[in-house]
């Protein structure tokens, strides 16, 4: 084990594949010769040369449908979007095309690519760059969409993703690339989609959460168990296509309470889908409403006190919590 | 700014009367043949969704694909039938694909908008208009990023250039070429129309191909229903894009005699007599009587090969007709690799 940001934990991932496989390559918008926006490819134009480190015009359609044809040769490329936002101009390419061409082609091909780039608020970025985009994806079929929490989930599903056969949404938290935790040292470890984690044990609550609120999540249940006696049970589901929710029913069987919690608008967001899932599956088993912490329901705004307005903070999840414990 | 070539006429290719010549005559008719087939069985209701012929156009699939290697690839729009056939797809499971059927060449999931068949070389197939020309430049690279000598070759229609994905896909294209590493053939198929919209009530620029120069991408126009002079600029194109690894886009100024698709029955947007003029310039029959009147091919010949054709997509229709149905659990079969999804009426399935 190794102490790595989340930044650098990224950049392992990518390094490690691209020496283990020459198929492996990266294309973006001022991710060579610039470095990248985030510094995430620092090095990597000087180590590997223009054919495996693209620096791209600003044509995320370009970039993301180019990708696709790529895989479908047989390489594996990874697109950087310089932010999530940006992937918007791309859509087609990822959601009519990256997405259909396996199920269309009645599975003549692999599409082995990845598509990362942060996303979400926090730095005064205003409406245009400040969005998440998890249930965007997620809603359709023929694409993975993992926003991992932790540095070495970080790296591991990276690998994960880079070794895959299809088309992988890669959702980072620009809020976490600073963040520091233990990444195993092993070339090979590598963490699978579809398997959400216990982050935390508790047995009054548990809270449904992933990528940066996932952090958030932890900080409140370590405050609540400090101050109030008030043990949460905290859920990782780290991908969100393919969605686990086995460790979530097995912990609401536990808690019989459950608050989800998200960065994003609350209609249509993920955590209208796991609350959702959650009562379908466990309906018995509820002692209240599951209950739903997002962000307000309006375009991003510049002024910081009024972002902060926009997005959950630690309050917000106390208040879930206490609703579903009628307390 | 890259060169735009004058139309090429057709100077007679030499030697005209070889062989390949016939066989290009008998595929072009056999393509016409089973595209009538498919109008009749979707008027039957026996094929669904949408449907657009190739009808018209048959020298441009035949002309440049026939210049190609066996391991080169093409991706098209959804006009894709010709293509199909042309790289070798059996017309049986063609036709099973169209009819929606188990045996279809891509197992009834993608239908005549999405045919496919990697094993020819067919990457596709693609509905959205415009959408696959970045795939196709991505493939390109691929091909010399693998350091083999494969060239792709991408159609689209006059209609497909005015949407940003062409424009991002040609600009890649263009400076990827200049580190060689772009070794496509763009082929616009003009027929003057995008749907009903005729080229210069939908591009500012009517010179379609000095769109694509700015892009630093070399262009020549040809007459796409002269099969000869079709071929004729594909090899020397083919070779030379082989060669430097740099894009080029040929030009091919075609007809579609049928409708936009197979419900486009009153085609407001052009008049009747303007469609018999181009009937005037068949490509079949161009063809046909330039090797009659040159190579002295024999009328009885020409029968023989209507003949076959009919019967080829007669047989098509056949096998297609009795076909499986494509099994329930094929479903949720090729949406990932892994993870897929479970049915999400459990009941119905259990």
């Amino acid at each position: 084990m190794t102490e790595k940001s989340y930044r650098d934990a990224i950049r392992d991932a990518m390094m490690e594949e691209m020496d283990r496989d020459p198929n492996v390559l990266i294309m973006g918008e001022d991710i060579g010769v610039y470095e990248g926006t985030f510094r995430i490819t620092a090095g990597m134009l000087k180590k590997y040369g223009p054919k495996r480190v693209i620096d791209t015009p600003i044509a995320e359609a370009g970039m993301a449908g180019t990708a696709v044809g790529m895989a479908m040769l047989g390489l594996r490329p990874i697109v950087e979007m310089m932010t999530m936002n940006f992937a918007i101009v791309a859509a087609d390419q990822i959601l009519n095309h990256a997405a259909k061409v396996r199920y269309f082609s009645g599975g003549q091909v692999d599409v082995p690519m990845v598509i990362r780039g942060p996303q979400g608020a926090g730095v005064q970025l205003s409406a245009q760059h400040s969005q998440s985009f998890e249930s965007f994806y997620a809603h359709f079929p023929g694409i993975h969409v993992v926003a991992p929490a932790t540095p070495a989930d970080a790296k591991g599903m990276l690998k994960t993703a880079i070794r895959g056969k299809d088309p992988v949404i890669f959702l980072e938290s620009a809020a976490l690339y600073g963040m520091k935790g233990e990444v195993p040292d092993d070339p090979d470890f590598t963490v699978p989609f579809g398997k959400s984690r216990v982050a935390r044990e508790g047995k009054d609550v548990t809270i449904v959460s992933y990528s940066r609120m996932l952090q958030l999540s932890l900080i409140v249940a370590d405050k609540l168990a400090e101050d109030e006696g008030i043990e949460c049970e905290v859920i990782d589901l780290r991908s969100l296509r393919p969605l686990d929710m086995d460790p979530v029913y097995a912990s609401v069987a536990k808690t019989h309470r459950a608050v989800v919690v998200q960065e994003q608008w609350k209609p249509f967001g993920a955590a209208a889908e796991i609350s959702a899932s959650i009562t379908e599956a466990m309906f018995d088993e509820l002692d209240a409403p599951v209950y739903r912490v997002t962000g307000e329901d309006v375009p991003m705004p510049y002024a910081r006190n009024l972002e902060l307005l926009a997005t959950p903070h630690e309050e917000h999840i106390v208040r879930g919590v206490k609703k579903v414990m009628y307390a | 700014m890259a060169k735009a070539k004058k139309e090429s006429s057709s100077a007679v290719a030499d030697p005209a009367c070889a062989p390949e010549w016939t066989d290009l005559l008998k595929q072009m008719i056999l393509i016409r043949r089973f595209e009538e087939a498919t109008e009749r069985e979707f008027r039957k209701g026996k094929i669904g969704g949408y449907l657009h012929v190739y009808i018209g156009q048959e020298a441009v699939a035949s002309g440049i694909l026939s210049a190609l290697n066996e391991d080169d690839i093409v991706f098209c729009g959804y006009r894709d039938h010709a293509q199909a056939l042309v790289r070798g797809s059996d017309p049986d499971k063609v036709m099973a694909e169209l009819f929606g059927k188990g045996s279809g060449i891509s197992k009834g999931k993608g239908g005549s908008m999405h045919l496919f068949d990697a094993e020819h070389g067919l990457y596709g197939g693609y509905g959205i208009v415009g959408g696959h020309l970045t795939l196709a430049a991505g493939a390109a690279y691929a091909l010399r990023y693998q350091n083999t000598e494969r060239v792709a070759v991408c159609y689209f229609g006059d209609g497909a250039m005015n949407i940003g994905s062409f424009h991002e896909a040609m600009n890649m294209a263009g400076l990827w070429g200049h580190q060689g590493m772009c070794p496509i053939i763009f082929v616009i198929e003009n027929n003057g129309y995008a749907m009903g919209t005729s080229v210069e009530r939908h591009s500012a620029l009517t010179d379609l191909s000095a769109r694509v120069r700015a892009y630093d991408i070399p262009t020549e126009k040809v007459d796409g229903q002269d099969i000869f002079a079709v071929r004729g600029v594909a090899d020397r194109v083919v070779r030379q894009v082989r060669e430097t690894g740099k894009p080029y886009c040929i030009e091919a100024n075609t007809y579609r005699f049928s409708g936009h698709g197979a419900a486009d029955i009153l085609q407001p947007y052009r008049p009747k007599e303007e469609v018999e003029k181009h009937r005037q310039r068949d490509p079949i029959v161009i063809l046909r009587n330039r090797l009659t009147e040159l190579c002295g091919l024999a009328e009885d010949e020409v029968k023989e090969m209507d003949t076959w054709a009919t019967e080829v997509a007669a047989n098509a229709v056949k096998f297609a007709e009795e076909a499986p149905l494509a099994e329930p659990e094929e479903l949720f079969t090729d949406v990932v690799a892994e993870h897929g999804p479970r049915p999400v009426r459990e009941s119905e399935h259990d």
